[in-house]
C-alpha cells in the first residue's frame, strides 16, 4: 500500500517515503498552499461584477472558483497574483493590489 | 533443449524482444541500432507481437514515450546509439528518478565528434551517472542473454531502475554468430508477467508520477535512487542463478579469466574480450601468467568482486574504450582504481585508452600490453599512468 501524501512531511525519513516521489491519491493540489509566493494581489469587487465569468477560465490556477454559474471571491491559498483576471476583466470588478497593501 | 541458430547481434536482441512481447516500443533509427526496430517492425507488421510499436520523431521522444508508457503501468523498450543516447539524455534521468523499468538495447557507438560510426563507448560511459543499471555483452549470445535477464533486475520491487543493455556496434551488432535461442514458451515463463504495485492506469489508486521535488524532499529521493543501485547487484545475481538454472548459461557481475594465479592482468568491458582471451591463451602456454577481467555489470559497478580478484596481481591494464577526459584516464579506470582503494597492497595501475571511433585492437595489441606489465613488474616501476593504444605518432609511444 503506498504512503499517503498526508503521512509524507519534511521530517520523513527516506526510508519512508514514496518510490520515485509517487504521491497518492487525486486532486493533492489542494493541499498544497501555493498562494504564498504572491508579491501582488487581485481583489474582487462584487458591485461591479456581471457575473460575465470571463475572469474564471483565464486563470491559470483555478484560483476563482464558480458555482451554481457565479463566481465567488478569490481562492488566495492558492492565487500566485499573475494579474490575468484584472487585465481581463471588462468591468473594473477586480483590482489589483500589492500584496500586504490595503485594497 | 536450447535452438541452434545464427544470427547478428542485433537480431538477437530484436529475437529476444520478439519473444518478451513488451506492451510499448518506441523507436527512431540509428545506426548501428537501426536493425533491432527494423527487425521488430516486421514482427509487429507480421502480427507476430501485439506490441504497440510507436515510430516517433527523435530519440528524446522515443524515451519520453517510453517513461509515459512505463509510468501508465507497461513494459516499455527501445533501442539506440551514440548521439540517440546522447539527446535521450533528459529523459534518461528522468525515467531512472521516476524509478520506471524501462529497458533500452544500447548498440555502442562512438558519440560524435568528430562524427564516426564505428565502435567505441563513448555514447554508454556518458550516461554513466543517469542511474541506469548497464550490463555489457561480449557477444551476440551475452546481448541475447542479457536482454532475457534485463527486465526481472529492471522490475525487481529492490531495484526498480531502468536498465541498459549494451553491445559493441559491428562487432556484435552486425556480425553473425551461432547462437543458442532459447523456446518461446520457455522465455516468457523466465520473464513472467510485469505487475507494477503502482501505475497511472490503475483507477482504483490515482498516482501522480515525477513531480517537482523541492529542496526537502530530493535528496531523500536521490538516497532512494542510490539504495536501489545497490541493491541491483544481488538481483543480478539472483536473476543470473535463475537463467543458469532455466537455460544453463553462467553470468555474473565480472567474469574473470585465468585470474587464479595471474600476475598481469587487464580489466575491460565488451567484445575485446574475445581477444583478450585468444592473448591469453596463447601466453598461457608460453608460461606467461596472465588474466582478464571482464565486466558485465558497469552500473552497479562491482567494486567488492573486482578488487577481491586482483588482490593478488602484481600489474593491471585497465582498457578504457572511451576518453574521459579527465587528462588522467578513463572512466573504467578511475572506477577500478577505486575499487582497489581498500586493499593492503594495491597492484601498479596504468590506463589503456584504446578502439577509439572503431580503431582496430587485435591480438597483438593485448600482448603488448601485457608485455609492458611484465616490464613494469621486472623493473618495480610503474612509469606513465594514462596511456593510449593505436594512434599513429611520430614519437615512440609506451604502447
Amino acid at each position: 500500500m503506498i504512503r499517503q501524501p498526508k503521512d509524507i512531511n519534511e521530517q520523513t525519513p527516506w526510508q519512508e517515503m514514496t518510490i520515485g516521489g509517487e504521491i497518492a491519491g487525486p486532486a493533492t493540489s489542494v493541499a498544497t498552499m501555493t498562494g504564498e509566493w504572491r508579491s501582488n494581489r487581485p481583489v474582487y469587487i462584487p458591485e461591479n461584477c456581471k457575473q460575465c465569468l470571463l475572469c474564471a477560465p483565464f486563470c491559470p490556477d483555478s484560483s476563482i472558483p464558480v458555482t451554481e454559474g457565479k463566481r465567488g471571491d478569490f481562492d488566495y491559498d492558492h492565487c500566485k497574483g499573475c494579474g490575468i483576471c484584472y487585465k481581463i476583466c471588462p468591468f473594473s470588478a477586480i483590482q489589483f493590489v500589492k500584496e500586504g497593501e490595503p485594497s | 533443449m536450447s535452438i541452434k541458430d545464427r544470427m547478428s547481434g542485433n537480431e538477437a536482441v530484436a529475437y529476444a524482444m520478439k519473444q518478451i512481447e513488451p506492451d510499448v516500443f518506441a523507436a527512431f533509427p540509428i545506426t548501428p541500432s537501426t536493425e533491432i526496430p527494423q527487425y521488430f517492425a516486421q514482427y509487429a507488421a507480421d502480427g507476430k507481437v501485439s506490441t504497440e510499436f510507436v515510430t516517433v520523431e527523435s530519440e528524446h521522444s522515443s524515451m519520453s514515450a517510453c517513461m509515459g508508457a512505463a509510468a501508465a503501468g507497461c513494459r516499455a523498450v527501445t533501442a539506440t546509439s551514440s548521439a540517440g543516447l546522447a539527446f535521450m539524455y533528459e529523459m534518461l534521468y528522468v525515467v531512472a528518478s521516476a524509478r520506471l523499468p524501462v529497458t533500452l538495447a544500447c548498440v555502442n557507438r562512438a558519440l560524435t565528434g568528430p562524427i564516426n560510426i564505428n565502435n567505441d563507448h563513448s555514447d554508454s560511459m556518458g550516461a554513466r551517472d543517469s542511474g541506469w543499471i548497464q550490463i555489457y555483452a561480449e557477444n551476440n549470445q551475452e546481448a541475447y542473454d542479457n536482454y532475457l535477464q534485463a527486465m526481472r533486475i529492471s522490475e525487481h520491487p529492490d531495484v526498480r531502475l531502468p536498465i541498459m543493455i549494451c553491445q559493441d556496434g559491428f562487432i556484435t551488432s552486425h556480425a553473425v554468430e551461432n547462437i543458442l535461442l532459447e523456446a518461446d514458451e520457455k522465455v516468457k515463463t523466465f520473464i513472467g508477467r510485469y505487475e507494477p504495485e503502482n501505475y497511472l492506469l490503475n483507477s482504483q489508486t490515482p498516482l501522480a508520477v515525477g513531480p517537482y521535488d523541492t529542496c526537502p524532499y530530493y535528496m531523500e529521493h536521490k538516497v532512494q535512487q542510490a539504495q536501489a543501485m545497490k541493491n541491483a547487484k544481488q538481483v543480478i545475481l539472483d536473476v543470473a542463478a535463475d537463467f543458469e538454472k532455466a537455460f544453463g548459461r553462467h553470468y555474473g557481475l565480472i567474469e574473470t579469466y585465468r585470474m587464479e594465479d595471474a600476475q598481469a592482468a587487464v580489466v575491460l568491458i565488451g567484445s575485446t574480450a574475445g581477444t583478450a582471451r585468444a592473448c591469453i591463451d596463447e601466453m598461457r602456454v608460453e608460461g606467461k601468467k596472465v588474466g582478464m577481467i571482464k565486466i558485465r555489470s558497469f552500473r552497479p559497478f562491482p567494486a567488492e568482486e573486482i578488487a577481491e580478484a586482483l588482490k593478488q596481481t602484481q600489474a593491471v591494464a585497465v582498457m578504457d574504450k572511451s576518453e574521459g577526459f579527465s587528462g588522467c584516464g578513463g572512466p573504467v579506470f578511475a572506477e577500478t582504481a577505486g575499487a582497489l582503494i581498500g586493499l593492503p597492497k594495491i597492484p601498479m595501475m596504468i590506463d589503456v585508452v584504446f578502439g577509439l571511433g572503431g580503431r582496430d585492437c587485435r591480438v597483438e595489441d593485448i600482448r603488448r600490453v601485457y608485455a609492458h606489465l611484465f616490464e613494469m613488474i621486472e623493473n618495480k616501476e610503474r612509469g606513465p599512468v594514462y596511456l593510449h593504444m593505436g594512434q599513429r605518432s611520430n614519437e615512440k609511444e609506451v604502447l
